[in-house]
């Protein structure tokens, strides 16, 4: 074959490779470029945090506005930390805002939602939510049911 | 008992040796000043390695996709979330599949055709002819292989993963009636561009290099009979084989964390 023809044929295979790498990115993994305006930190303590994972979305009336970035436990009161990594363009949240652990559907994965306070003050960078509610452990609710009935 | 010592001692030498062996020749191929004057000679291996291969890993790619998104189906529809489907089909192509079975199709259809073609150049003495004429055999014909190898595979697998994705929609989508939006919705939310394309995209990569590594060796060390050289085909496809599954596990051991 003339080497004109495999340079093209070549060039068709590497340009098929990048279409499927732009495909990958931007329809399979959303992969956003625009989200770039920075992070900052707010933690939050919860007696329990059920299932939740690192990379679990964080939600304000159900508009993800970050995501879980750490969760270790805090040796002096059994507690876990978790650190919430909230989206640079959403300003505003009061100091006394609610941070609760939610399920998604029945089976679905363990999220947390805000709830927006009316404090004057507002979070900024490493501040703490003290307001929160932990996650609803199905085991707990049954063993409460029980004692109840008996 | 004594022997049996000094057998295993020869053997682990000898394990050693074509380790040192291998090394030196991908030393010397690769790390030694790429010129650009061989740049015909490897975009001609890219289409004998890479261009040659799209066929059989788009049709791969294309049935493993639909099997997994009808096997998965089944399973998932028991707990009624068979919108996880995207998802889970996805994540199983975009960071397994995907890398792992086209390195494995790309060691049959390219690397045992890499390990004859040298093999023959090495029985027939043109590899030591060329060495007379003045022309390194290393730079003349192993680098363009190696490098090609290297390009090819990531493109290889990235086209095995979108087209899975494409067959697996298809069959959940079209056929089995999973709501579209979801299929999609489910996918762009849990799969990440850094933590699981980019660690696809790696261990291709990382296949690539030693697929390619374990032909061109294996070829530049045949035995220069036809025995030779059929032994040193099977070998390439034996050896890559293991060699990509094993490090399969040792790459997703190292990156879990990440």
């Amino acid at each position: 074959m003339q080497m004109r023809t495999i340079e093209i044929v070549v060039g068709a295979f590497m340009l098929a490779g990048i279409i499927s790498l732009a495909i990958l990115a931007v329809r399979v993994s959303g992969f956003n470029v625009g989200t770039s305006t920075g992070t900052y930190a707010v933690y939050a303590k919860f007696e329990n945090i059920g299932g939740l994972v690192v990379r679990s979305k964080v939600t304000i009336a159900g508009v993800t506005v970050g995501q879980v970035s750490e969760i270790k436990l805090d040796n002096e009161t059994f507690m876990a930390v978790v650190k919430m990594d909230i989206d640079g363009s959403v300003t505003d949240l009061s100091t006394d805002s609610t941070a609760a652990i939610l399920t998604e559907g029945l089976l679905g994965g363990k999220y947390i939602g805000i709830s927006i306070g009316a404090d004057e003050r507002i979070l900024g960078d490493g501040d703490q939510i003290y307001d929160t509610q932990s996650a609803v452990v199905l085991e707990e609710l049954i063993g409460q049911f029980l004692m109840k009935q008996f | 008992m004594l022997s049996r010592l000094r057998s295993l001692g020869q053997y682990s030498l000898s394990v050693l040796e074509v380790l040192g062996r291998a090394g030196s020749v991908w030393w010397q191929a690769i790390w030694r000043r790429p010129r650009l004057e061989n740049l015909p000679l490897v975009i001609k291996q890219i289409y004998q390695l890479g261009v040659l291969s799209v066929v059989i890993i788009v049709l791969s790619g294309f049935s493993i996709g639909a099997v997994l998104a009808l096997q998965g189906y089944n399973q998932l529809v028991q707990y009624g979330s068979e919108s996880a489907l995207g998802l889970g089909v996805a994540l199983v192509l975009v960071m397994e599949i995907g890398p792992v079975v086209s390195a494995l199709l790309f060691a049959g259809r390219a690397g045992s055709a890499v390990t004859a073609e040298i093999g023959l150049m090495k029985t027939t003495e043109q590899l030591s002819s060329m060495e007379m004429i003045g022309v390194d055999p290393l730079q003349r014909i192993v680098a363009p292989r190696l490098w090609a190898g290297f390009i090819s595979m990531p493109i290889l697998a990235l086209m095995f993963s979108v087209v899975g994705i494409w067959g697996a929609s298809l069959v959940g989508v079209n056929w089995l009636g999973v709501y579209e939006g979801a299929f999609w919705a489910t996918m762009q939310e849990g799969v990440d561009f850094k933590s699981h394309v980019l660690k696809g995209i790696i261990k291709s990569v990382a296949f690539g290099l030693v697929v390619t590594w374990i032909a061109v060796y294996q070829g530049y060390d045949t035995e220069p009979t036809s025995e030779g050289i059929a032994a040193a085909t099977t070998r390439t496809v034996v050896y890559s084989s293991v060699a990509v599954l094993v490090l399969d596990f040792f790459l997703t051991l190292v990156m879990f964390r990440f």
